[in-house]
């Protein structure tokens, strides 16, 4: 409820042009909450832009994802003390990176130590579409054959923006796993239990070194693949309403009242939160400093270069030239 | 003093990283058993074991992609692009991944991985094996980009290439991995990102790097015996430029040819030819020339002696200069 309602106001901002640009998580919370509650704290996330309640769960301030799709920066947390590294654009670069990391886990012999407080795991986000990509195919066979500690989560949400699961596969995705050599398996990505589960039991093999398992959760985008995209192009209402009915929080709140577990208090108390959550965003979202015209060049190399401290002189001196003389210049860029 | 190759060069800078700092790693495609195509990794999975110098499923990508990776968790990948036309399918790791890293995590996260990259031709060798593409990386903000050309700087610019925390392209002139030099491990490196007058001279100046460098000089012994003086300068680093020495030389000799195997338009030569007039425009008695390879395909090898800048195209470069 949390993670939708910063979706929501994510949504509003970009509509009122406070952001450039939202990709909304609608549809995704229970496969994104489940698998992002069942990582532990040494364990490291890799994800692709969308996933949002995977931040939430990793204790990122929701604002630091806002401030890429306003474009004051290009993710404002710190990936790799916060353990979830930044938002990868191009699709399924990311997997490589995962499987890199857990081969460097091996390497530090944190896993398979038996100790739960030292055993680590990665875990790659991508989605139907990756799956096509060069990149998350060489990244299933170095996990495979290195027997890398990472378990690839493939968000199945049925649409790669108008293109439909059928263009991507002909088989279910799951299914290819077999062919790397390693188990494969489709969980219920609207039952946000079912999907902790089996996240939990992938991570812990890859944890005890039994190498990498791959994860369909079986879910769906309820919006559109970004605020540019109108889906009313390319997909059926009734689609739409047939998932309605499958919503992860419906769901899950169903299951809570019916076993007595939750009340109708306490979610007036998680959408009072909510609220509030809105009210910070939306504040902070429009206190974001823009970036600092000459702090573009600071953060190219760890040891600038000659050219780039010529570049960074000569842009400040220009700058400075619209301040000693407005009337001038500003008149020749206007 | 040791002679050694320009290959046991960057053998024994390899070495000695690896002693130096454990976290240098060494992945790419037949680098461990093998000890790669060239040799340039030989023994070197033996004493150092199969975690540190892997012997990558073969796929570029996902040698540069699983690199990135390394690097977050503090490690210091080599990673070893077999030829030179093979590391188009890792471009889009190296230019949007690799090179963009530190500046996308506000200089939280570095990449301190060197891509090795045997380059140019004059081999003899089938299609995709002698291509010159530094101009590709030099021109991507985020990695730096250096070529060494004999075994003396192959030992220690390898060496000086781990040990920085920024991306590195490596080249190496495969056609120079046979040359011999003799090593003094006691010696001072000079830094990294500096160019170098090899040949000192005063009627024009010649810029090359990589398999040019051998080149150059044998086109300014040339020169001498007609009564040409021609400096020539070795790049070594081709991004950043070292553009102090070269704008010495030019005020000097008034004269440039910048020399390289890669196709001359939007080359190297380009960037450089653009600097020197910028900096030197009074001091210039000639425009700067380019002597490359055309801006064709490379061509079947029977022919890569006439495609490549050879001592005649250089000399013919100085006389068209100092005819002005």
């Amino acid at each position: 409820m949390l993670t939708r309602r910063i979706d929501t106001e994510a949504t509003a901002l970009q509509r009122q042009g406070e952001l450039g640009i939202w990709a909304s998580l609608l549809g995704q919370e229970a496969a994104q909450i489940g698998s992002g509650r069942a990582l532990r704290d040494q364990d490291f996330a890799f994800p692709t832009y969308r996933e949002h309640a995977v931040a939430w769960c990793r204790g990122i301030d929701p604002l630091h994802l806002l401030g890429l799709f306003r474009g004051v920066d290009m993710g404002g947390w710190d990936p790799l003390a916060d353990k979830f590294n930044l938002y990868t654009i191009v699709i399924g670069a990311q997997t490589l990176h995962a499987t890199g990391y857990a081969m460097g886990l091996q390497r530090d012999g944190v896993i398979g130590t038996g100790d739960p407080d030292r055993d680590a795991a990665v875990i790659a986000y991508f989605g139907d579409g990756a799956t096509s990509q060069g990149d998350v195919n060489e990244a299933f066979i170095w996990a495979s054959v290195f027997t890398a500690p990472v378990v690839f989560f493939c968000q199945n949400n049925q649409w790669a923006i108008s293109e439909p699961i059928e263009r991507q596969s002909k088989i279910p995705l799951y299914q290819r796993a077999l062919g790397f050599g390693f188990p494969g398996l489709r969980v219920d990505g609207n039952d946000v239990l079912a999907v902790y589960a089996v996240t939990q039991a992938a991570l812990q093999r890859a944890r005890e070194g039994s190498g990498p398992t791959f994860v369909e959760a079986y879910t769906y985008r309820m919006g559109a693949h970004t605020t540019s995209d109108d889906p009313t192009r390319y997909r059926v209402s009734e689609e739409l309403e047939h998932w309605k009915a499958r919503d992860p929080i419906e769901r899950v709140k169903a299951y809570l009242t019916r076993n007595g577990v939750a009340d109708e208090d306490y979610y007036a108390a998680i959408e009072q939160e909510a609220e509030e959550l809105a009210v910070r965003l939306r504040k902070g979202c429009l206190e974001l400093p823009d970036p600092s015209p000459l702090g573009i060049f600071d953060q190219v190399y760890e040891e600038t270069t000659p050219e780039l401290q010529i570049q960074r002189e000569q842009f400040a001196a220009y700058l400075s030239s619209f301040e000693a003389a407005p009337g001038t210049h500003q008149g020749a860029l206007s | 003093m040791t002679a050694i190759t320009l290959a046991k060069g960057v053998n024994l800078g390899l070495r000695a990283a690896m002693e130096a700092d454990p976290k240098v790693l060494i992945m790419g495609e037949d680098v461990g058993k093998l000890g790669g195509v060239f040799r340039v990794t030989d023994g070197l999975q033996k004493d150092f074991g199969e975690d540190r110098v892997i012997d990558t499923p073969l796929a570029e990508s996902g040698i540069l992609g699983t690199a990135v990776g390394l690097a977050m968790r503090g490690y210091r990948p080599v990673c070893e692009i077999q030829f030179d036309g093979f590391v188009y399918p890792a471009y889009d790791q190296i230019v949007s991944q690799v090179a963009k890293f530190h500046f996308r995590s506000r200089g939280l996260v570095k990449m301190p991985i060197v891509i090795r990259i045997p380059f140019g031709g004059g081999i003899g060798a089938v299609e995709h094996h002698s291509e010159s593409p530094e101009a590709y990386f030099a021109h991507t903000a985020g990695l730096k980009v250096v070529a060494c050309s004999n075994p003396i700087d192959g030992y220690w610019m390898i060496q000086q290439a781990i040990a920085s925390d920024d991306p590195i392209v490596f080249f190496e002139p495969k056609r120079r991995y046979w040359e011999k030099g003799d090593l003094d491990e006691a010696a001072t490196p000079d830094d990294l990102f500096s160019s170098r007058v090899v040949q000192e001279g005063t009627d024009a100046t010649v810029l090359a790097y990589g398999p040019m460098v051998k080149t150059a000089l044998e086109a300014a012994i040339a020169a001498a015996d007609e009564g040409t003086s021609v400096e020539v300068i070795d790049l070594r680093t081709l991004s950043p430029l070292d553009m102090t020495p070269i704008h010495a030389s030019v005020r000097k000799t008034g004269r440039a040819v910048v020399v390289h195997e890669a196709p001359v338009t939007l080359g190297l030569g380009s960037e450089i030819a653009a600097r020197i007039s910028e900096e030197c425009f009074y001091s210039l008695e000639a425009p700067v020339l380019r002597v490359g390879g055309f801006d064709t395909p490379y061509p079947p090898s029977r022919i890569e002696e006439e495609y490549l800048p050879d001592l005649d195209r250089v000399l013919d470069a100085v006389d068209r200069s100092l005819a002005y």
